[in-house]
């Protein structure tokens, strides 16, 4: 049963006529071409797949196209200005910070990070590992993925970064310190706590 | 590419019940559960199905009539950021926040882990010790259905296929605690090697309703009575503790699966029970 779907991807107004059960991940990469959105496990584990629907991070591996008629969707290759093709700044920030090493779930984190972000969320090192929970980087570059979602909250903002995640550290007052002081040889700062982790899990009873 | 079977989505309730009594739907709501159900992989996949998504009947979470009444396609996210919830029912905003992470709990609703009917489905054991019901609608009407008569067995419901869930009552007269644990491999993304839910009423000291209900412990959720039976009228003392953990890793009967093993399930039901006698009784 084929039918047109309409709803705006990137800002864009889109019609695709497709089964209404297509996952919203194959109308993405098959149908429009749009091959960021990458396709990890296929059931809603790994969240490499995420992509937006009216501001909410979603897998869209899990959404058929029926239920975004009318949406807004915005996936990895709306991010970076379309006029200028200037990256956001949160693509800036992983890519200044090592926040990808194979790249798969880089689409998925960005995106699980911009709703993060674009609905206030606080970025403290608890509240941004519950925000990107549902995406798995298999590189384990969590660390840098972390630091780099804390340095693009902080864009625009007065104070240090990397102090609003982990506390005063004592690596210097701007974002360029930081970067400069984790490119070069200096020491690299401290990991930070994994305790938040491991509470509550079996173990821990 | 996965199947596509083909979907038909009402707009009204009268509209869905007519596609009901026509043929055999599979519905579809949050599609957390349902997509990966139906890749073909795993058994036949539906013929048709009824997507329930656009049927705004089914959403909105209010007081009424001395009970929280929750709507069938109320997200996980909107259940955790619900001010009535927070204020009435905590426990159930907790197991909302333990199912997967931001991307299942923006989809996943409560009427899909109930009808889903997963033994490990996290909701579930809330709505037992909550004395929640469940209210089905079709072409016939309504019906209530009690929490503890929904699930009959594996993955087999009260629900027949011309039904919809379309709300959740919990009553909130007497007034209980209600209290909730998960145990899973990781606190995001896991399926719950046991969860756990916890209600009683405080009498003069002493505990009165006592419901204790489990997930993962067996082919349905499921309550304890002999381990409630201890807890009626008892105090939250630590010899009641040791007491309670021991009836209750008795009267579970878990299996090895591919998530845990009946030993690990019977010491670690036995644990939070424990625990959260502990915290009851502030000791």
């Amino acid at each position: 049963m084929v039918q047109g779907y309409r709803f705006t991807l990137n800002g864009e107004a889109v019609e695709l006529e497709v089964p209404g059960m297509r996952r919203l991940l194959d109308a993405l990469r098959e149908d429009l071409g749009l091959t960021g959105t990458k396709e990890g496990c296929g059931e809603g584990e790994c969240g490499a797949c995420s992509v937006l629907v009216d501001g909410a991070v979603v897998d869209a591996c899990l959404v058929p196209v029926c239920q975004i008629e009318g949406s807004d969707v915005r996936t990895v290759e709306g991010m970076a200005d379309p006029a200028t093709g200037a990256l956001s700044p949160l693509q800036q920030s992983f890519l200044d910070l090592g926040g990808a090493q194979c790249g798969i779930c880089t689409p998925g984190m960005l995106m699980a990070a911009r709703a993060f972000l674009d609905n206030g969320g606080e970025p403290t090192d608890g509240a941004i590992r519950e925000a990107i929970a549902g995406n798995l980087c298999r590189c384990t570059g969590y660390t840098k993925i972390i630091e780099a979602i804390a340095v693009a909250a902080d864009e625009g903002r007065e104070g240090d970064p990397v102090a609003a995640v982990y506390g005063n550290l004592d690596l210097g007052t701007s974002t360029d310190d930081y970067i400069d002081l984790i490119r070069g040889p200096a020491e690299l700062p401290p990991e930070p706590s994994t305790k938040d982790l491991s509470a509550g899990g079996p173990g821990s009873d | 590419m996965p199947v596509e079977p083909p979907v038909t989505t009402p707009r009204t309730l009268p509209e869905a019940y007519s596609l009901l009594a026509s043929d055999v739907y599979r519905p579809i709501a949050g599609g957390t559960d349902l997509i990966v159900q139906i890749t073909g992989e795993l058994g036949e996949p539906p013929e048709r199905i009824i997507d329930l998504w656009r049927l705004d009947e089914l959403r909105g979470i209010r007081v009424e009539d001395g009970a929280l009444v929750v709507g069938a396609l109320s997200t996980y996210t909107e259940i955790r950021r619900a001010a009535l919830v927070g204020e009435w029912l905590p426990a159930l905003a907790e197991a909302a926040a333990t199912i997967g992470a931001a991307q299942i709990q923006n989809r996943g609703t409560l009427g899909g882990n109930i009808v889903n009917a997963s033994p490990a489905g996290d909701t579930l054991p809330v709505l037992l010790a909550a004395d929640a019901s469940i209210v089905l609608g079709g072409g016939q009407g309504e019906r209530e259905v009690s929490a503890g008569d929904f699930w009959t067995g594996y993955r087999e419901t009260a629900r027949s296929a011309d039904e919809l869930v379309l709300r959740i009552r919990f009553p909130l007269e007497p007034p209980r605690t209600i209290r909730f644990r998960k145990v899973g491999t990781r606190r995001a993304q896991a399926i719950s090697k046991v969860v756990m839910a916890l209600a009683y009423r405080e009498d003069g000291g002493v505990w009165r309703d006592v419901r204790v209900a489990l997930g993962s412990v067996a082919a349905t959720p499921v309550r304890v009575p002999q381990t409630e039976s201890v807890l009626e009228g008892a105090a939250p003392r630590r010899t009641v503790a040791d007491h309670a953990a021991a009836v209750i890793a008795r009267e579970i009967t878990p299996i090895d699966d591919v998530r845990s093993t009946a030993d690990y399930r019977r010491a670690v039901t036995g644990r939070i029970m424990h625990r959260m006698l502990r915290d009851e009784g502030g000791w």
